[in-house]
């Protein structure tokens, strides 16, 4: 019965809505569509948010235990799973509509507290602590004294545009996909467009590449089109190398199918019969949707050959990469396809001429891709409408790091990095000091308090020497020390080196051994020593110089750029590091001297028993203390302390 | 051993640029790269070993030995970095006796560093198979491995 229902649909999503030209379909076609959509669900329907982060905070146990809940009490209603919203400090999330009234969004809703939650909504006792508000469509009655979500700083700060679909539909579900109007654009776009339009459409939007280069869109593609060759490739960049940045897979988690219409387009446009979305390893729950996402596009006949009868044809395959940070620059991407390590080449000759088996090959990373049927559908002029002169459209980010709210979000080009990190994020969780706003990865730069001003605009960031890069953003508060952070990245970026040039090889590993002097316990602190470590720092800058200028790709170019920026804007913490040997943020463990205070410490041992060293003795019910020459200054003797009694210097 | 015939016959042989595709199939079947497979592989695609092992160790996703019957993965993105997943990543290191990449002498336990699992509001995030321990301290260590051992000892 189910599977010949699900024939119906398909026959009928396939014949009355994709195949016919016109944009208009029939009343009983749209009404099919709206009851798809459940725009006017009969029965109480539970959206859960499944992306990634909602999954780690545990939103899988939730929808099985709300599951669980409509069976045993017998309530007729749909638990439906979605992509994400956005604020990952709200996870697990949950969505209630209740027929002809509008969704209610309630916040850390874990698996002990669904029943509870279920019961007042259905008794109308509205769980007031946990609900963040409501959120209004056309024709639905509202609740009183609740507000709207998109009145709440957090949402009415954004422009959501790429992410206008993320936690609306089921990502798994194709029909609804189709029925919210998608894949549409896609045949439009190869029934009434030749390749050179498409290129042009796009270049007049003034799309830029979201990657962090930000090259016209459109005219990379004009490149491809034009080099003359029988055969061209597409590459989906969704290797997001960048450490701290889930921004890409969390866009694909919640929205497959925008991407493969995206990408559909893209490959259009430029005349290629073959696609690649490169994926970041180690990314089960991405790789699951995109699977199912191009099975079920593969089955609607949307992507393959002779394409809805236009003479199109395109093959789109998912290939993993393997682990290599230096694969997301283009030329060693390329490599790594061919079945080679993952080395970048010498440009030019650009992808764009000579790419993939030498052929043309155009690389976009997601973000972008997001914004190719939203350009198709609504036209250049609409997208131009939004952002600066120079950069138009919104940007995504994947804010991280110590700020009340983090998460996904997507603002209008030109919008003050302030409002990100004040605005959105309202400032910094427990009440400590804002530090800086750390933008674009291992490569990128620390923007301080004054420089929050600064705009989201490609030509300003780039006036102050500061790349956009992909959507990585870290809020830092005091509690984290610059030089140890400095390290982290020296030390990824130091792993990830291929190893092809020299500056890049040996200077990312000499100014982490340097920066690792910096931090480590002084054991003897004898002239030599100390020199030494001098010695080191002198040369930091300089090596940082050299990098810049001469390495070969983009990585080790950029390498420096976190030292560089952390130097001049935290030039005294270096100093405390390096001469007065303290750390101010007390995270550098060399540097850190534990003492027990004899007056608050009860002798209860809990931290002798901790402490990995063995570094704590005394006597039961008596004061300890702590072994200085014993002590590896892990702090877990202070972190366990119930009666803070033991004091970090 | 019959695992990888099935594994090759899906690809065209001699065809170079299905190698890393190859390796990751048969990672995903065995846990691991071994001796074995990799001469096979080399000869399935008219390839030198030496040639298969230096790609295979360019690349971090490859391991050359099994994984324990607990496998960790430890979220060391920049986001668990600043919550202190440094300090646990110390604990595991120590209570295991391990590094990433290595497998403990008993077999049970093996852990690998991975950076950004999504989890960044949870940090730092240790995930077992399915499941994910969040907000791990490191204090918390010793005693999530002693639970974990009686796991492993299931498998």
């Amino acid at each position: 019965m189910k599977e010949t229902e699900d024939t119906d649909t398909r026959t009928l999503l396939i014949e009355e809505v994709l195949r016919p030209a016109s944009d208009s379909v029939s009343t009983a076609v749209e009404k099919k569509l709206a009851e798809i959509r459940r725009d006017k669900p009969s029965v109480p329907v539970i959206y859960i948010p499944s992306g990634s982060a909602a999954i780690i905070a545990g939103s899988e146990r939730s929808a099985a235990t709300a599951g669980q809940y409509l069976t045993d009490m017998g309530v007729n209603g749909l638990v439906v799973r979605t992509g994400c919203h956005g604020p990952a400090a709200f996870e697990p999330m949950m969505c209630i509509r209740i027929p002809g009234k509008n969704k209610l969004i309630f916040r850390n809703v874990t698996e002990d507290k669904v029943e509870t939650l279920l019961n007042g909504v259905f008794h109308n006792d509205m769980p007031e602590e946990d609900l963040v508000g409501q959120s209004g469509t056309r024709g639905f009655e509202a609740w009183h004294d609740i507000p709207f979500i998109e009145d709440l700083p957090f949402f009415r700060l954004q422009k959501r545009i790429v992410l206008s679909n993320c936690g609306s539909y089921d990502p798994e579900s194709i029909e609804e996909y189709i029925a919210r109007g998608g894949y549409r654009t896609f045949l439009k776009t190869i029934r009434n467009y030749t390749h050179e339009e498409v290129c042009d459409i796009v270049e007049r939007s003034g799309l830029r590449g979201r990657s962090g280069g930000g090259f016209l869109t459109g005219l990379k593609w004009k490149y491809a089109l034009n080099s003359s060759s029988d055969n061209r490739y597409f590459i989906c960049n969704a290797k997001e190398s960048d450490p701290g940045s889930y921004a890409d897979r969390s866009v694909l988690e919640g929205d497959p199918h925008r991407l493969i219409e995206g990408i559909c387009i893209a490959s259009y446009a430029i005349g290629a019969s073959k696609a690649f979305i490169y994926l970041k390893t180690g990314s089960p729950l991405p790789l699951a949707r995109l699977r199912n996402a191009l099975e079920a596009a593969r089955g609607y006949g949307i992507i393959g050959h002779n394409i809805f009868s236009s003479g199109f044809n395109l093959d789109i395959n998912i290939r993993e990469e393997a682990g290599a940070f230096v694969c997301g620059e283009e030329t060693a991407l390329i490599g790594s396809l061919e079945g080679k390590r993952g080395m970048p080449e010498l440009k030019p000759p650009y992808p764009t001429s000579s790419g993939l088996y030498g052929k043309p090959t155009v690389i976009n990373n997601v973000e972008t891709l997001m914004n190719v049927p939203l350009i198709m559908a609504r036209g250049p002029e609409w997208f131009r409408s939004m952002g600066t002169a120079g950069s138009k459209g919104t940007k995504l980010f994947y804010v991280g790091g110590r700020g009340r709210y983090t998460g996904l979000i997507e603002v209008e080009m030109g919008t003050a990095f302030r409002t990100i990190a004040e605005g959105i994020c309202d400032g910094i969780r427990d009440g400590r000091a804002f530090k800086a706003l750390q933008i674009g990865g291992p490569s990128g730069t620390f923007l301080t308090e004054q420089s929050l001003d600064l705009t989201v605009d490609y030509d300003v960031l780039r006036e102050h020497g500061i790349a956009m890069g992909s959507g990585g953003l870290i809020i830092i508060d005091e509690t984290t020390c610059m030089v140890d952070f400095v390290r982290f990245y020296m030390e990824f970026i130091h792993g990830e080196s291929c190893g092809k040039c020299i500056p890049c090889r040996e200077g990312t590993g000499r100014m982490l051994e340097i920066l690792e002097n910096i931090i480590r316990k002084p054991h003897s602190e004898d002239s030599n020593a100390t020199l030494e470590r001098f010695k080191g720092v002198m040369q930091l800058e300089t090596i940082a110089s050299v990098m810049k200028d001469t390495s070969l790709c983009g990585l080790g170019q950029t390498a420096p750029n976190p030292f560089i920026s952390a130097l001049s804007n935290f030039r005294e913490e270096f100093e405390e590091h390096i001469f007065d040997r303290r750390c101010r943020a007390n995270v550098c463990r060399g540097l850190r001297t534990f003492t027990i205070d004899v007056d608050r410490c009860t002798g209860c041992t809990v931290c002798a028993s901790k402490c990995p060293a063995n570094a704590i003795y005394g006597t039961r019910l008596q004061p300890f203390f702590i072994v200085d020459e014993k002590c590896t200054g892990c702090g877990i003797c202070y972190e366990v302390c119930k009666f803070s009694a033991v004091t970090v210097r | 051993m019959s695992n990888i015939d099935d594994i090759l016959k899906r690809y065209k042989s001699g065809s170079h640029e299905s190698l890393i595709p190859i390796l990751q199939d048969v990672q995903a079947e065995e846990g691991f790269l071994s001796e074995d497979a990799i001469v096979r592989i080399g000869r399935f695609l008219e390839m030198s070993t030496t040639k298969i092992y230096g790609l295979a160790t360019f690349y971090d996703q490859f391991r050359f030995n099994p994984c324990g019957h607990v496998h960790l993965r430890i979220c060391n993105g920049t986001s668990c970095f600043i919550n202190g997943s440094g300090a646990v990543v110390r604990a595991i290191k120590e209570t295991l006796g391990v590094d990433a990449g290595q497998t403990t002498r008993d077999g049970r336990f093996s852990f690998e560093l991975v950076s950004c699992m999504g989890g960044c509001n949870e940090g730092p995030v240790v995930s077992t198979g399915d499941s994910f321990s969040t907000h791990v301290r490191a204090e918390d260590i010793p005693e999530m491995i002693t639970k974990l051992k009686a796991l492993a000892d299931l498998k």
